[in-house]
């Protein structure tokens, strides 16, 4: 029992539920949100002390013991997952501070992002399926504000989509959960593991495992990405940044958290499915990075390149693999919502999301254009920068599975996501200087800290990537023995 | 009862995935509330349809029905509710703003 966990969950919510009554006093609502989101931050660390030191942290809510009440439960991958959101959710919110505008912000933004924070963090912690159900609507209710937040065209077009398809994918989630309960009789993930295990994972199980990894890869972006360049391009920059750096992540960790506690009995029909649905979504992610000429569109494909790449690392159910998947997954999360941010501002500066129509901003803009060059080279794996280890770890694990055609595939994507996004840094920054400092669209004035903050952790996570490797071969571990897992929340 | 159970159910996801597949927005978000109503439906059937005693301590029944999908139903209803009430006001909020509750019209990628 550690009431520690619940706090990411309570702390954004009952703030966020407090600043809907001071819907005039903006200033008190910035402070308060970015101090809630400090203390997650705060907690989330707290935990992964924890962790390291006495292993995997669990709370039954409301006293009610392991498989029949909602049990969170706080391992090593969850709470380095944690505490990248909370960084991530920090840069943006310092971004949207300086750009999201006065109406956004008197129509309850501030509060929408914490409710936002609130459904990711339960997500990373709990511990029963049904829940998990419901922070993924938490979640993607206040998604589904913040994207249609501002009622622009294209917004509220790309809203009615991604609601849509987001509902039918709630429906199959309820579907899959309907299923495994009348199969197994329970919905606790730990108490799930022990009856799957016992019972053997038969044609029935395998199937509504299946059920679970459609309902996940819609979220995630796994092969059914469709929907994601539109509605990723329609919202202002910040909110998009965090889409970006948080949203797919979450879809990520529950297939992880699944396939690695519950459904890993017959890897050669599951895990090589997950793996084929990577390479073909990185194929597919990388041919869209490389054909548009559009900032936006280019960034969104390279969202769905990582969601692949990441996969690539469960599909071998290898301990490399897995330290491969944990390492990239928070560098993904870090690095998506940089170059999204740049993205952003260089969109902002110029006016134009047309890679054709802008050039020349590094005489302008240096320090944004180096940040940004240092966040293409992590992007794209280049040592000693944060993407680097975790491109190795996952072509090892990869080969060590003897899957070489999907190590294979991760290593071509990788060019191909080095060439588009050089493409942006060659159009957005060399060339002709022809904008003006005082013919610009916007300034960035202010928003050069998030940026900076983020470039410099993506810099320190590769350098420094000694500090937290025995961080992240725990979360690896935890996540190759679901027997970790089930002790915790038994408590024995 | 449970396969009359499961038919309804069937023919519930029929109708829904059937308007859903129509071009008006209005019905498809009458599409997604009757989907919802046939996984309710699922959940309760699920659980097995019991003709049982209540659930409760001291009562001295030999079956008594599963509570869980119950509570499981009750919340994915008040979800649902939030949900589709967000939705069709902002689909009402996308035809004023769009012109149009025909989702052919509402592709496109122009830039406003």
């Amino acid at each position: 029992m550690n009431n520690l966990l619940i706090l990411p969950v309570v702390i954004p919510l009952v703030m966020g539920l407090l600043m809907v009554l001071f819907r005039k006093n903006i200033t008190l609502q910035k402070i308060v949100s970015a101090a809630s989101i400090t203390a997650t931050g705060a907690v989330a660390v707290l935990l992964m002390i924890q962790n390291d030191q006495d292993g995997i942290q669990t709370l039954q809510i409301g006293g009610w013991q392991a498989p029949f009440g909602i049990t969170y439960a706080a391992d090593m991958f969850s709470s380095l997952l944690l505490t990248t959101t909370s960084i991530v959710a920090l840069s943006c919110l310092l971004f949207a501070f300086k750009t999201i505008g006065e109406e956004r912000e008197s129509y309850y933004f501030y509060p929408v992002f914490l409710f936002l924070i609130t459904g990711v963090n339960g997500s990373f912690l709990t511990g029963d399926l049904f829940h998990l159900f419901v922070c993924f609507e938490v979640m993607l209710i206040s998604s589904y504000v913040l994207l249609s937040l501002g009622g622009t065209r294209k917004q509220l077009r790309e809203s009615v989509k991604y609601v849509l398809i987001n509902l039918i994918s709630s429906f199959l989630f309820l579907v899959g959960v309907a299923y495994i309960y009348a199969v197994v009789g329970t919905l606790n993930l730990a108490d799930l593991s022990v009856k799957v295990a016992e019972a053997g994972q038969g044609g029935m199980l395998t199937a509504i495992s299946l059920v679970f990894l459609i309902v996940f890869s819609l979220k995630a972006g796994l092969l059914l990405f469709f929907w994601l360049p539109g509605s990723y391009s329609a919202p202002p920059t910040a909110i998009a940044a965090v889409f970006a750096g948080l949203l797919t992540k979450v879809g990520m960790y529950a297939i992880f958290r699944l396939f690695t506690l519950v459904f890993y009995h017959e890897p050669q029909i599951t895990h090589l499915l997950i793996g084929v649905l990577g390479a073909v979504t990185m194929v597919l992610g990388a041919i869209g990075a490389v054909a548009y000429g559009d900032i936006k569109k280019i960034l969104t494909y390279n969202v769905i390149i990582g969601v692949g790449f990441i996969m690539a690392g469960l599909a071998s159910m290898s301990i490399a693999g897995m330290t491969g998947s944990v390492f990239y997954l928070i560098h993904d999360m870090i690095i998506k919502a940089l170059i999204f941010l740049i993205g952003g501002t260089i969109i902002s500066l110029t006016g134009t999301s047309k890679l054709e129509d802008m050039s020349g901003l590094i005489r302008t803009h240096p320090y944004l254009g180096w940040m940004f060059f240092t966040a293409a080279l992590a992007l794209a794996g280049i040592p000693p920068l944060s993407g680097f280890l975790g491109k190795v770890f996952i072509t090892q694990g990869t080969f060590e599975a003897e899957y070489y055609w999907l190590g294979g595939i991760g290593l071509l994507t990788s060019l191909l996501v080095l060439y588009s996004i050089m493409k942006i840094f060659m159009n957005a920054f060399w060339g002709e200087t022809y904008l003006s400092e005082e013919m610009e669209k916007g300034s960035t004035k202010g928003i050069m800290v998030p940026i900076a903050l983020l470039t410099g952790l993506a810099v320190l996570l590769g350098v420094g990537a000694e500090g937290i490797s025995s961080y992240v071969n725990l979360a690896a571990e935890g996540l190759m023995n679901p027997e970790l897992y089930i002790k915790a929340v038994f408590g024995e | 009862m449970e396969t009359l159970m499961s038919i309804l159910i069937g023919l519930f996801f029929a109708i829904g995935t059937y308007l859903i597949l129509t071009k008006t927005l209005l019905r498809i978000i009458l599409g997604t509330s009757i989907i919802s109503h046939g996984v309710h439906l699922l959940i309760l059937t699920m659980g097995g349809v019991k003709a049982g005693g209540p659930p409760l301590l001291g009562f001295e029944e030999i079956t008594f029905t599963d509570p869980i999908p119950q509570a499981l139903i009750l919340t994915a209803i008040v979800i649902n509710f939030a949900t589709t009430a967000l939705f069709l006001v902002l689909s009402y909020r996308a035809y004023k703003v769009i012109g149009t509750d025909n989702t052919e019209k509402m592709r496109g990628n122009e830039d406003e």
